[in-house]
Parts: structure tokens; sequence; C-alpha cells
């Protein structure tokens, strides 16, 4: 059940380059969230915005009911809500969309593979994982140095492999260069969507699940504006990124 | 105060109503809140078969407004006679199915395929989707194209038709008048207006069908002014929409001669604006000097002759 909260933000910090994370309060319903799912914002002050901006919730912290958001600022939108400041309000509709679906799946050792700003969601998905039991090792993927974040986050959770574009931080070349060498029975993928493309077909022989992002209108999936076509031979077959998503199983969409 | 209108085909109970393309078939928005709090529901198009609609990107944000470019994307009209209709069933609730075609023989096709139904109460007649090579805008941009369109589907439809104009045109009083001398029942104004944006990044257009239609308060004065002008050509009623995110803005609708009025865009923004809107016609009205919504409906033509 999607909620409409107004959330004050109870903390705000710049982690990486452009990149800010924020904790929002948000009372009882954040135990309800699960790893994957999507908060949608509105952004803007009496309605400069008139589309909301989908965020994915890095991490849950039950003990005060908030949530961490980490987003780039990448447009007008983030822009705006990086000028919120610790104690301002923001309008909220959560929990958006599907996650993954972990209680479903019988995993020993998942691998996740993170993005640049795909990465957040992955971590609330770790602690999740290591709290079931699971065995957990990361490849996080930055551009840069400088755009690194949540390693040591992700190394607390189990081994975690730093990757950037440049080789300015851990390994150089892509997170698909490191992928293939690693044990595991499950991977949980998100980041853009040539980095998802090349993940999941270099693991194509793993069961695993990918997490897309699109320009959204409502995120609840009554507008149609972020669909994504089947893997499958149903005629016009689609799923809605919003509301079926931002989770898949590998394959199951065309990307 | 009463919120109530009653329109060819349609009792409501208030003039608001979410507005094709916005609301789905209602299902998503009838989990967040009650929807007999609604006046009516317009449902998203309906084609003959099943169609997936553009590529993504479809949508896009504006200065005070959006562009969008789903590419009437629905079921086809016989799964959502079958799939769809039952769930709005649960509701006392009128139902305008909205239906679009690339051809006459479609959109006839449409509207004989709703005539086994008994859960749409009218047709909104989408001459109008700019988003679609060969989607209806080209019935919407010729006078007498729209005339021959109206008057098929008039003659095999079950309930009253009400046509979508479209302002992609020079004179959208020529339109009307050609859609009600050819048994329009009312009319519903406005759909999108066509733009662009370009993405700077890419250096491209934004949307992958490259242009959409713009929705949002940035289109209201247009719609308005638009609403005004055929208010005066013609004597069926106009269901109003373009940008309305406020109980004042329905008003000024009603005063600009619309009966009742459909909610789009505002939807995204806020998910509860329309029995939020509903909930605040009341005062709205009383503020002005109304005491009813039928009350103001066109009034604001009434000061024409003074001032000339």
């Amino acid at each position: 059940m999607i909620n409409q909260l107004m959330m004050t933000i109870i903390d705000k910090k710049t982690i990486a380059k452009d990149t800010i994370e924020m904790r929002l309060a948000g009372g009882a319903i954040v135990r309800t969230i699960e790893p994957g799912q999507f908060v949608h914002i509105n952004v803007g002050n009496q309605g400069s915005h008139m589309l909301r901006r989908p965020i994915s919730i890095a991490d849950i912290n039950e003990s005060d009911e908030s949530i961490t958001i980490i987003f780039k600022v990448i447009g007008s939108g983030t822009e705006d809500l990086q000028s919120y400041q610790i104690g301002q309000e923001l309008d909220v509709l959560l929990p958006c969309g599907s996650g993954y679906p972990i209680k479903e799946i019988n995993v020993k050792k998942a691998l996740l593979v993170g993005g640049g700003i795909g990465v957040p969601p992955l971590y609330y998905l770790g602690k999740k994982l290591k709290e079931n039991g699971v065995e957990v090792e990361s490849v996080i993927g930055f551009q840069t140095k400088s755009s690194v974040f949540y390693e040591q986050q992700f190394a607390e959770l189990g081994a975690c492999h730093v990757v950037t574009d440049d080789g300015s931080y851990g390994w150089k070349g892509y997170v698909t260069d490191v992928i293939d060498q690693l044990d595991f029975d499950y991977y949980f993928s998100c980041g853009p969507t040539g980095m998802l493309r090349a993940v999941s077909n270099k693991l194509e022989n793993h069961k695993g699940f990918i997490s897309i992002e699109q320009r959204m209108g409502c995120g609840i999936g009554a507008c149609y504006a972020c669909v994504v076509p089947t893997n499958d031979d149903e005629k016009n077959g689609f799923k809605k990124i919003c509301k079926d998503g931002p989770v898949f199983r590998a394959n199951e969409v065309v990307i | 105060m009463s919120l109530q209108v009653n329109l060819p085909g349609l009792s409501l109970k208030n003039p608001i109503m979410p507005a094709s393309g916005c609301f789905g078939f209602g299902r998503e928005y009838g989990d967040l809140y009650d929807l007999n709090q609604l006046g009516a529901i317009i449902i998203k198009a309906a084609t003959r078969e099943a169609r997936y609609g553009n590529q993504t990107p479809r949508v896009a944000e504006t200065p005070a407004g959006m562009l969008n470019a789903i590419g009437l994307q629905n079921p086809g009209v016989d799964a959502i006679i079958d799939q769809e209709l039952p769930y709005l069933m649960n509701y006392d609730l009128p139902v305008i199915a909205n239906i679009a075609g690339s051809t006459v023989e479609e959109y006839i096709d449409v509207t004989k395929a709703f005539t086994r139904t008994n859960a749409v109460h009218a047709l909104e007649l989408n001459i109008s989707c700019p988003n679609v090579k060969e989607g209806g805008v080209q019935f919407g941009t010729d006078p007498e194209l729209a005339k021959e369109v109206t008057y098929k589907v008039k003659e095999v439809s079950h309930v009253p038709v009400y046509v979508k104009l479209s302002p992609n045109v020079s004179n959208i009083g020529a339109m009307a008048r050609a859609v009600e001398d050819a048994g329009a029942d009312g009319l519903s104004m406005i759909n999108t207006l066509t733009g662009m944006q370009i993405h700077l990044p890419s250096k491209r257009p934004l949307l992958a069908n490259q242009t959409g239609g713009l929705s949002g308060p940035a289109i209201k004065p247009i719609a308005i002014r638009m609403i005004y002008e055929v208010k005066q050509q013609v004597s069926i009623p106009i269901i109003g929409m373009g940008g309305i995110m406020t109980a004042e803005d329905v008003l000024e609708f009603l005063l600009a001669g619309a009966s009742a009025v459909a909610v789009g865009t505002a939807n995204f923004h806020h998910p509860f604006v329309c029995p939020e809107i509903i909930d605040a016609l009341p005062d709205v009205l009383q503020k002005y000097g109304f005491t009813s919504v039928e009350d103001a409906i066109g009034k604001g033509h009434d000061h024409d002759l003074s001032r000339t």
C-alpha cells in the first residue's frame, strides 16, 4: 500500500562528487519497505516541478524509523532536492514498486553488482541478505575516484571490489571485468542500462535480478510512461517499471 | 452546496473526473482512495487491437507542465471490457470510455464493441491524440473529417458521445461547430498541445517519439480561452480540462463555460488531488458568491455586453 507522507530531513551530507546522502524520518511505515523499492519525491515548491523524482532507497534505519536515500545531482529536479536542508519536510510517496524477492529464492551466496547511482539500493539489499545468513560479495563501479561512495559500508557486508573506469581508484575498467572471476549462486545488479545489459549478457548462465530506471510519470502504475517490453513471445507484452519493477528477473525484460 | 451536474448520459455528483490517460483504468488510484468520491472517470483510450505505444522515454518535465508521448498503449477494447471494466463496476461511478483509432472503421468497431457492455455511460471520441502517426489527430484538425467520424460513431453508439478537441488548430470554433452539427452530445477540451524538448547532454529530442503532448498548468490559459470561445458558438455542454490543479482552477473553467472538468497531469504531482479539489470546491464556490456548480457555469460570459 503506497502512502503519501511528509518526511522530515534529519541528516544530509555530500558523500562523493555531486552525490548527496539524506536521511528522512517517516514513522512505522518505513519498516514495511523491501530492498529494491523506491520513493517518489515531490522535489519542488508550490508545484515548481510537476513530476516527482523516483529515488532508490539505500537503507532503512529501524531504530529511528528513517530511510536513507542517495542521489546524484544531475538536473533541475535533483538540484532542487539538494537545496532542501535538515529540518525541512519533503512530500514523499512510499513504498513504490516491487523489490528484490529475497524471501522467495534460495540463495546462499550473493553477488551484488552496482554502477554509479545504481549502487545505493544494493546496500539495503546486502544488509538484508546478510541478516538472513547469506554470504555477500560486492562489485561496485564508478567513473572515477571522486565518485566512489559506500565502499566501507559494502566491505562490512563481505568482500567488496571497487572498480573505476579510469583506474584512479580500485580496479581499472568495468564491473564486467571482475564479476566472472567470482563464485555465487544469485546476482543482483543495479546501474546504467548499458552496464545492466553487459552484466546480464556476461552472466547469462547465472540466476539473477536487475533493477532498471526510466523517466516516470505517476510512479504508481497508472500512466504507462515507464514501460519496458518483456522478453517472451507474448504480443505487446510489457511491464510497468514503477509497479511491476524496478526489479526484474535477468532477461525477463528487454533492456 | 450542490455540486451535482447532469450532462447527457452522466449524472455527476460533482463535476470532477480524472482525465483519460492519466488514471489508467482506475485500479492504481483505487488503491489510494475511494473512487466513489469522484464525479466520474474517463478511462484510458481504447483501440480495436492492443497497442504497445511508443518507445521510452515517454515523458519529460517542462516549466509548469510536462510532455508525454505514451502512444495510446492499451490492451484493446475487448480486453478493456472483459478485464478492466468489471473493476469499475464495483463503484457507483459513471464511466466515460475514450476511444481512438487510425481509420473511421476502427472508431466504428471500437464504438460497436462497447455496445455489449452497460458499464460505460458515455464515450469520449479521441480525435486529438498528437502522439501517434495515425492516431486520430488527422480527424481532429480537419472539420470535414471530424464531422464524418463523429457522425459515424454517433450512428452506432448506444451512449452519448463527447468529442475531445485538439488545441492544435487555428480555428477551434469551426471544429466545435462541425462536430456539433454531426450530432455530438458534448465536447471535451482541450487535449495536449504538441511540443518538444531537446536534451542538452545528448543534443537530441528527449522523447523517443521526438514530439509529445504538453499538459499541466502551462496550458491552462489556452484551455480557458478556447472553452470561452467555443461556449459562444455551440449549445452542447463542455467538459473542460487543461492544467487544473485546484478548486479555484475548476471555478475558472466553469466560468469559461465548462459544465464539468477533468484533472490530468495534477494526479502525477499529487495523487490525492481529485478528492482534495472536490472537498475544497464548495468553499471556493461560496467565496465567489455561487450557490451551486450549475450556478457558476458560463458566468464568465455575462459581462461581455457591459464592456462593449
